[in-house]
């Protein structure tokens, strides 16, 4: 198993490679002139050029690539144009912002979708049933920042319960919290709905309920758990959604999280910026894909096997 | 001789089936028919609306007010016509969901294809190079490339794209691979067709149900794809009113003109909807063994 995961964590090496050279390459081609940027329109063309000498602006192409992902294994990954900061460091600020974000949502979402999954797979083709797959698919429609905007109108604006936005106690997370999971929300009931209708008619369920078994142990000790591995999956593959949720949610509820560094950083064209937190969300993604591969192996002994096998 | 041997056996085209079946489904129909309608508004509008003085031209002493009978859904900041500029959107986030999603399954129809067919390192490199795409999180991808392309409305069919064509090289790829070694395929190569006249004429229509499916879902949420990049302000660029972009509008007025955030809110919500409600009947009418 660990051999596994070290032969795993091998593997994210070419595919961050790949993916920084990408992202580095698009956005140097996009950001006009960063000596320029820096120097202000008033400087002399020799300040420029000291600039330039001083970013390494002037070096070839791949040698600038080179030298930041050099700079990148040291958590040195330029300084803002705009604030001067490190961006290492501020992404590093942000980063547990958008996790706790990120954890609350998928909390909120697996709270609500997996009862609601079993629930309206048991009452197949009744109202109840008609009822949830209406909501999943009103959730699935929705586009969140707009219900996000939707729940500031009614829980800010109107009852004024909760904050319109930022970080300012714990009651703060629970709007974004909810404009990011309800999507998600919808899409883990429906792939629940549909895996428990697999296994509902599988023959062990039978033999379940024939050995004597009470209907809440056949469903959920023969049932779910042989119908979560699809449902983990559509977890774990719908985790960029979660990441893309929180760009939007951080912009409506100006949360300090990851989103709103990348678009403050898009609308003050902070090229720096920009590049280090893409190339910083794709690692987070390729870790999070990871981590759920190895949560695939904790809830299914078949797989576990198989890592072992294979490492 | 009984009847039987005389009894004419009428028999029914794919196109036929699938559609027998959908007819029966009343939520595609609600969506079917409520997509038929915005298609008819979005094609009519410039005929409808004068683009230069209903659609963008500015009218300050209508400003910000509510629906009422002369403006049925109010009017913006700039005292525009609320009503007039979401039916025009709806062309942008049509055309834009319609653009994306086909450049999105020609390139990965022919991506899928290769990979499926061919295999071994062909199928290695093209899936990795997928598997790359899909580390990023798809608005980050078109963050990316708008800012390298500049804002307009073909960049952003461009960018989304992407989301697309990964989407479907994954399937035709998984179908390609089931289909190319069942018989009817070796007796084409046994025949002497060359390669891409096997994959066009006997593979390619043969996984044809969950590509049209898929094209009716990536449609519904590339629109909001769209609307979100809108919103974030690298999407459309102003005064064309894309309903991503009335939204971000609106979100500057939600104490004082809440309506100009519900309404076009509520115009991406129904499209996809309907979307959504079609991709689902036509998964059902078109694989009746997945309708659970």
């Amino acid at each position: 198993m660990i051999k596994y995961i070290a032969k795993r964590l091998v593997m994210l090496i070419p595919v961050i490679l790949v993916t920084s050279f990408l992202i580095y390459w698009a956005m140097s081609l996009t950001g006009g002139d960063p000596a320029l940027m820096i120097a202000g329109d008033n400087a002399k063309p020799e300040q420029i050029e000291q600039i330039r000498e001083e970013l390494g602006l002037n070096d070839p192409f791949l040698v600038q690539y080179l030298n930041y992902m050099k700079g990148m294994l040291t958590g040195d990954m330029g300084k803002s144009y705009v604030t001067n900061k490190d961006v290492f460091k501020t992404f590093m600020e942000r980063l547990p912002n958008t996790l706790m974000l990120g954890g609350a949502a998928v909390l909120i979402a697996v709270i609500v979708s997996l009862p609601l999954g079993i629930y309206t797979a048991i009452h197949q083709n009744t109202w109840k049933d008609t009822a949830g797959m209406i909501f999943a698919l009103f959730g699935t429609s929705m586009p969140n920042f707009w219900l996000g905007l939707m729940l500031i109108l009614i829980f800010s604006l109107y009852l004024g319960l909760l904050p319109t936005g930022g970080k300012t106690g714990p009651t703060s997370i629970i709007l974004p919290a909810v404009t990011v999971g309800f999507g998600l929300a919808a899409l883990i009931t429906r792939t629940t709905r549909s895996s428990m209708l697999d296994v509902l008619r599988q023959d062990y369920m039978t033999t379940a309920r024939a050995k004597g078994c009470s209907e809440k142990q056949v469903i959920f000790r023969h049932g779910l758990k042989n119908a979560l591995i699809p449902i983990i999956t559509a977890i774990g593959l719908q985790m960029s959604l979660v990441i893309t949720g929180s760009v939007l949610a951080e912009t409506v509820f100006s949360w300090p999280g990851i989103g709103r560094l990348v678009y403050d950083s898009i609308t003050k064209r902070d090229t720096p910026m920009v590049t280090g937190s893409i190339i910083m969300c794709s690692i987070l993604m390729c870790i999070i894909n990871l981590v759920v591969d190895l949560i695939y192996a904790f809830f299914d002994p078949r797989i576990k096997a198989q890592y072992s096998k294979k490492g | 001789m009984d009847s039987y041997s005389t009894k004419h056996v009428k028999s029914r085209t794919l196109f036929q089936e699938t559609w027998r079946r959908l007819v029966k489904n009343k939520g595609a129909m609600i969506g079917m028919g409520f997509l038929i309608f915005l298609i008819l508004a979005a094609l009519l509008s410039p005929f409808i609306f004068n683009y230069e003085t209903d659609v963008i031209g500015q009218n300050m002493s209508d400003r910000l007010m509510g629906p009422c009978a002369t403006h049925w859904f109010g009017t913006d900041e700039y005292g525009r016509d609320l009503f007039a500029r979401v039916i025009y959107g709806a062309r942008y986030s049509l055309a834009i969901g319609v653009g994306s999603v086909t450049i999105g399954l020609v390139v990965g129809t022919v991506l899928g294809s290769l990979a499926g067919f061919y295999g071994g390192p062909v199928d290695s490199l093209i899936m990795r190079a997928i598997d790359i795409f899909y580390s990023i999180p798809n608005i980050l991808t078109a963050v990316v490339i708008v800012s390298l392309l500049g804002t307009s409305t073909v960049n952003l069919m461009i960018a989304l794209a992407f989301s697309c064509a990964s989407s479907f090289s994954r399937i035709v790829r998984a179908s390609v691979m089931t289909i190319r070694d069942q018989e009817y395929v070796e007796s084409s190569y046994a025949m002497g067709l060359p390669t891409w006249k096997i994959i066009a004429k006997h593979i390619l229509p043969n996984c044809l149900s969950p590509i049209i499916v898929q094209i009716t879902l990536l449609i519904g949420s590339t629109i909001i794809s769209a609307s979100s990049l809108s919103f974030l302000g690298i999407g459309v660029p102003a005064p064309a009113p894309e309903w991503g972009a009335l939204l971000s509008a609106g979100r500057g007025h939600i104490r004082d003109a809440s309506y100009m955030c519900v309404i076009p809110g509520l115009a991406i919500m129904f499209t996809v909807l309907a979307l959504n409600l079609l991709g689902d009947g036509l998964r059902d009418a078109l694989d009746p063994k997945m309708k659970k």
